[in-house]
């Protein structure tokens, strides 16, 4: 109810108060809030507006929009929220599709943009621009950590599987180039498919030891269950995308013992993390997944940046947010020279909790200090 | 390439397809009977799924669960017939897809604020779980050798339902001559009520059985709505023969071409672009076998109005 209050005050004074105090700053937050996988944009939201209510400022003021996973609307209130509202900084987008969509024009225009999940290669290679910041990861980061994760634990022959678009030919690409092995297969599977009986088969009768698959949302799900009433036993492996907490949930018995990299887990022990877990549970009454530590670290890195200088100084704001100095939940954070996170990569085993429901377990690191490939590509 | 792998592919596509029947079926008996394009057939799909796995979740039990799942969605098909569909006979076909498409609208945003946006659980019951081996050592599970057993029941049901009873009489002189049958002193409001709610329970059905292998969430039910709107123009609107056989060659021609069309381009072409190549083909198997039908006959494999 709070961000609710808080983004209505924000709307009242975007309309009544065309002359805001030159000091104060504005966020305009788009993300999915509505259609498929909005969960992603409801952790976002709520991981970012509690940093803002933690650091007690009351002169930063954040509008929200929900682009329902359209890149269209999303690209409209891009504009809404520029040319309107004249916000200083625009963050929010899940997708990589809308990504691609809203933020060339919002960083050439001048504003600056941070990414709190989408990570797409173009943005941190060939596009890449001063005031766009990933947050987050380069979308292939988690997957080629889970390459060098597998081969290091000695899997020879695995499979991989993930849906024919790009995220997912992505995926699978970064997988190869840090496993740095051959695969026994690649599994090409449709987009929002829902049954995996077909692929189930085939993995079954090929000779791997170990099955990647990279299947975000409710693709996942289904795969999981119908991979447990399957009988085929075999170690799945995969990203922190088709095993966040509140999927999980949903899986049930079936996500058990899978093994997953992520940027960040519940139970990493360290002080902001600490704050952050307590924190989230205490004011939304639910556990904490990737997305909504993505959103916190955003929002924290944001208003480190804001003790140094004000955004319409923004060669020192773009400095103070390359120095990254706030406290990251995941542990160590620095910029590579694109401006996306050089981070350490976990790995979480999904066990059964002490109430009886999967839940994910920190084991260690899969990959210390990754940087996406795309950097070299990047001039600025 | 094994003879085994085959069998078990078989055996998957025929699941997909009588599970295809049931959302078929209901879609093409509302267009055969009353002559009205419903896009919201999915929802009632969702709706079957959601209700069995709120009330499989709260007792425990799964035969529970799948009752209350076809009870709230055939009450919910004839709700909204009585309050909906009902005003739109009349009209043209394109007031009837807005009118539906709203009510998919309606039902998402209204499942969304009712359940929130996470995914649901809901999961076969344990006595369903587990595999069997068939011959030639293909390891097939019970959960969907059951779904086909259950299809096939639900094929004779209809068609001893439609071709020995005198609802299904009615059914098919409502196909056949809708105005005369109200000459005759057929209730038909009551009738198309009957029918609509037969046709939601059909796909509360197989959202329920459905539901339980994949994820439980809003909008579940538009991609299976395609599909059975595929099957049943390549079936013949309004027959039900057709949409059995429509159902079957969907469910088969898409399974074996997901699976045979990568390893087919694998013999002449690297693996990597011919799983790429092959799986986008796969993906529009379905659609160009709709294609080819049709460009022999225009109206379907068995056509109810000739």
């Amino acid at each position: 109810m709070k961000q609710i209050t808080r983004l209505g005050i924000g709307l009242l004074l975007s309309s009544s108060l065309a002359t805001a105090h030159a000091d104060e700053v504005k966020i305009g937050m788009i993300t999915t809030l509505s259609g498929g996988g909005s969960h992603l944009g409801v952790d976002v939201r709520d991981g970012f507006m509690l940093a803002l209510e933690q650091s007690g400022r009351d002169d930063v003021e954040v509008l929200i929009q929900d682009d329902a996973n359209r890149p269209d609307l999303a690209r409209s209130l891009s504009n809404e929220f520029m040319q309107r509202d004249k916000v200083d900084i625009l963050t929010g987008i899940i997708w990589s599709n809308l990504a691609m969509a809203v933020v060339p024009s919002v960083v050439r225009q001048g504003t600056f943009y941070l990414s709190p999940n989408a990570g797409p290669s173009d943005l941190a290679g060939r596009m890449c621009h001063e005031n766009y910041f990933n947050v987050a990861y380069q979308n292939d980061n988690l997957h080629g950590a889970m390459g060098a994760y597998m081969r290091e634990q000695g899997y020879e022959r695995p499979i991989i599987m993930a849906p024919n678009y790009p995220a997912g030919t992505d995926a699978l690409a970064g997988f190869k180039h840090l496993y740095e092995g051959d695969v026994v297969g690649e599994l090409y599977t449709q987009i929002g498919q829902t049954d995996y009986a077909a692929e189930i088969a085939q993995i079954r009768n090929s000779d791997a030891d170990s099955l990647f698959f990279f299947l975000p949302g409710g693709m996942g799900i289904s795969f999981m269950k119908q991979w447990e009433s399957s009988g085929v036993e075999m170690p799945i492996f995969g990203a922190a995308f088709s095993f966040d907490e509140i999927l999980i949930k949903a899986v049930g018995s079936a996500a058990i013992g899978a093994r997953n990299t992520s940027l960040w887990a519940y139970d990493l022990d360290n002080e902001a993390n600490n704050r952050f877990v307590a924190g989230f549970q205490a004011a939304y009454d639910r556990m904490p997944t990737l997305y909504a530590a993505q959103g916190y670290d955003t929002a924290n890195l944001i208003l480190s940046a804001l003790e140094t200088a004000h955004p319409d100084d923004k060669d020192a704001f773009r400095e103070a947010l390359r120095a990254a100095d706030f406290d990251s939940v995941r542990g160590e954070f620095r910029f590579g020279t694109n401006q996306h996170p050089i981070q350490d990569i976990y790995v979480r085993e999904v066990v059964e909790g002490d109430d009886g429901e999967p839940t994910n377990r920190l084991m260690g690191i899969a990959i210390e200090d990754i940087q996406d490939v795309y950097a070299e590509q990047c001039q600025m | 390439m094994s003879v085994t792998l085959l069998i078990e592919q078989l055996l998957n596509g025929v699941q997909l397809g009588t599970m295809l029947f049931l959302m078929a079926s209901g879609l093409t008996l509302v267009f055969g009977v009353m002559g009205l394009i419903n896009l919201a057939h999915g929802s009632f799909y969702m709706v079957g799924a959601y209700a069995t796995a709120t009330v499989t979740a709260s007792t425990g039990s799964f035969l529970l669960g799948l009752g209350a799942g076809i009870a709230a969605a055939a009450l919910v098909g004839a709700l909204v017939e009585l309050l909906v569909i009902r005003r739109l006979y009349h009209r043209p076909h394109l007031d009837q897809v807005l009118a539906t498409f709203a009510l998919i609208l309606i039902f998402s945003e209204g499942t969304r604020w009712l359940f929130g946006s996470s995914p649901l659980r809901l999961s076969p019951p344990s006595w369903l779980t587990g595999f069997v081996t068939l011959p030639g050592d293909t390891r097939y599970p019970i959960y969907r050798l059951m779904l086909i057993g259950v299809g096939i029941t639900i094929s004779i049901a209809l068609y001893v339902l439609i071709s020995k009873t005198r609802l299904g009489m009615r059914i098919r002189a409502g196909e056949s001559d809708r105005e005369m049958i109200g000459a005759l002193g057929v209730n038909i409001s009551k009738l198309y009520t009957v029918v609509f709610a037969l046709g939601a329970g059909l796909a509360g059905l197989a959202g329920a059985l459905v539901g339980a292998l994949q994820s439980v969430q809003v909008g579940m039910g538009e991609p299976v709505l395609i599909l059975a709107f595929v099957v049943i123009v390549i079936g013949g609107i309004g027959s039900i023969k057709g949409a059995l056989l429509g159902a079957l060659l969907v469910g088969i021609v898409d399974t074996l071409g997901r699976v045979y069309l990568p390893i087919f381009f694998q013999a002449f072409m690297p693996p990597s672009e011919a799983t790429g190549v092959g799986s986008a083909l796969a993906a529009m198997l379905i659609y160009i076998l709709m294609a080819v039908i049709l460009a022999f006959k225009p109206k379907g494999l068995f056509s109810a109005h000739v």
